[in-house]
């Protein structure tokens, strides 16, 4: 049961197979059984589940369900959750009850599908490892020394160690690929203003999205209908029809144009890695399509260029905790400024201050031009690379990250060792272009996933690229040892 | 440039965070370093270059000023640290 994917569990609770309350409790069986070991969830909803399950057996019994209704998922705990602990992974919020829901929230229940619990992530969605969670880091089941990646590394997690069918992520900078990457999953960032930023909460806004993490490219394409559309509480959400993702997945590949950027095959990238891409680019021309080199001359920049512009916009949407209105607040504060001061000292890890501080620095006054605005300009430059390069090719493929799961506590002295883990995965978000990250084999048994970066609101394509692949390998199919 | 461990303190007091003494020069290494990181940047000549803040250009989108929110003053301040009379308490601010 625990290795179905969306689509199997969907196809079984319509042919009455089994309910919802069966697969919702099996589940959460498991996850008291063996989440111990993986650290995979911050908060687990029994009850809440269980009561969305009996909804869900209802609309299906009374011929109301959609796809993904019954089928038990799990959310990143940084999506506001009406009534239950939304932590965003920091101290600061360990005491926040949601009184509201992010809008995907209310959209997976309108249909009924049915949360578990709210999942680990490094703190404030600040992290490539999950090592900056409050709760402790979730751990890779594909080795117990391993990061399972960031920042939405319990939501990779749940759903490799097979403790929910699909989960919700977000990806600043690479939170949903570089995650899927390390643990074997299908993930999709979709384009910037895709799915609605309602009720998550900001790091970086002009770069923030959300996403699904699942087994297989069909598995996100079914979250994602439910996650994508217009949504007027969010000042920039994308007025723009949404497709069925579903639609065109199965559509032949012949003629696809792929470009290889070659600064994503440097000589840094590990050379395992650099051959499972090879064979996956060979697999794509039996598939019919055409492989052509690009450059995209601006890549290297993007690691300063995201250093600077995510740190700001964190600076700034972090200042709303002040221990004010919510979140933690520091005992005993003598005046207004202590309690300003400590509230945040107390409550933000250490990632999140040096963020905090590098932003307000770049922020401060006399330095806006040589660090914000510049920045700003490269973002600039590293957009036109990629317009420029697809309006050559239909899409661009590459390594998703430079090497596989690293040991935890191997990257967490240096953070810019750490931050050199997304150097494949910033522009596109700089950018705001959608892209994936899919299976595609192992290098010292630990799994490499596969970017596959797409034009604006080219998601629908991505999908079917990325599906037909599976149907023609089964590396998505490779569970972790032990499962 | 090169900052200092007065340059922390001075930037932890703007952004009102609190930083432990004993973690000052970890934060300025730290820092540091993400700074020589950034200044890669400044080789690259911008000249004439829009400044990008949002990757599809939008506009701020305008909508009809309709009251559209119900008061929901007491469920909002269930997780506030202290209300009193549905006000926010802080410590003094005047004297």
């Amino acid at each position: 049961m625990f290795s179905k994917t969306i689509a199997q569990l969907s196809q079984g609770l319509q042919n009455g197979d089994f309910s919802s309350r069966e697969i919702t409790q099996e589940y959460l069986n498991r996850i008291a059984s063996v989440d111990g070991q993986f650290n995979s969830y911050i908060s687990i909803t029994a009850d809440q589940a269980m009561a969305q399950a009996e909804t869900a057996d209802q609309m299906i019994a009374s011929g109301k369900a959609a796809p993904m209704t019954g089928v038990p998922i799990a959310h990143k705990d940084i999506f506001c959750t009406k009534g239950v602990r939304t932590s965003a992974g920091s101290k600061m919020l360990d005491n926040f009850i949601s009184p509201y829901n992010a809008t995907i929230i209310e959209k997976f229940n309108a249909i009924g599908s049915v949360s578990l619990g709210k999942t680990n992530m490094d703190e404030f969605a600040m992290g490539s490892s999950n090592e900056n969670s409050y709760y402790g880091p979730a751990i890779n089941p594909w080795g117990e020394n391993r990061v399972p990646g960031g920042s939405s590394g319990g939501s990779a997690v749940a759903v490799a160690a097979q403790l929910a069918a699909g989960a919700t992520g977000t990806d600043t900078g690479g939170s949903i690929r570089q995650p899927c990457a390390l643990t074997n999953l299908s993930g999709i960032k979709p384009t910037y203003g895709r799915v609605s930023r309602f009720g998550m909460i900001a790091f970086a806004s002009s770069l923030d999205q959300a996403g699904p993490m699942t087994k297989t490219a069909e598995d996100a394409a079914m979250m994602l209908n439910v996650m994508a559309g217009f949504d007027p509480k969010d000042s920039t959400s994308a007025e723009k029809p949404t497709s069925d993702y579903t639609a065109s997945l199965n559509q032949p590949l012949k003629g696809l144009k792929i470009g290889l950027p070659k600064e994503f095959f440097s000589e840094d990238l590990n050379p395992q890695i650099a051959a499972k891409i090879q064979a996956a680019l060979k697999e794509y021309q039996a598939l019919g399509a055409e492989l052509k080199e690009i450059s995209l001359p601006n890549t290297a920049l993007s690691i300063p260029a995201y250093y600077i512009i995510a740190p700001a916009e964190a600076s700034s949407n972090l200042s709303r905790f002040d221990g004010v209105k919510f979140g933690h607040r520091c005992e005993n504060p003598q005046n207004i400024e202590d309690m300003y001061k400590r509230s945040r000292g107390e409550g933000f890890g250490h990632e999140v201050k040096r963020r905090i501080l590098v932003g307000t620095y770049a922020l401060s006054e006399g330095f806006y031009d040589a660090y914000y605005k510049k920045a700003q300009q490269i973002r600039r430059l590293i957009q036109q690379d990629y317009i420029n390069a697809l309006e050559e090719v239909d899409v661009i493929m590459g390594p998703t990250t430079p090497q596989p799961a690293f040991k935890i506590g191997e990257k967490t002295s240096d953070p810019i060792d750490m931050y050199m883990e997304d150097i494949y995965t910033l522009s596109l978000n700089l950018a705001g272009l959608p892209g994936m990250s899919i299976p595609c084999g192992q290098a010292d048994d630990l799994p490499i996933g596969l970017q596959i970066i797409g034009n604006y609101f080219a998601e629908e394509r991505l999908l079917n690229v990325a599906h037909m692949f599976q149907q023609a390998t089964d590396w998505h199919k490779t569970t972790a040892p032990g499962l | 440039m090169s900052l200092d461990n007065t340059d922390v303190e001075k930037i932890a007091h703007l952004a009102r965070v609190d930083i432990e003494p004993k973690d000052t020069p970890e934060y300025l290494k730290n820092i540091t370093s993400i700074l020589d990181l950034v200044d890669q940047m400044q080789s690259v000549n911008t000249e004439g270059v829009d400044p990008l803040s949002h990757p599809l250009d939008a506009v701020q989108r305008l909508r009809a000023d309709d009251v559209t929110e119900s008061n929901q003053r007491e469920l909002l301040q269930t997780v506030a640290p202290a209300v009193e009379e549905g006000l926010f308490l802080v410590p003094k601010v005047i004297d």
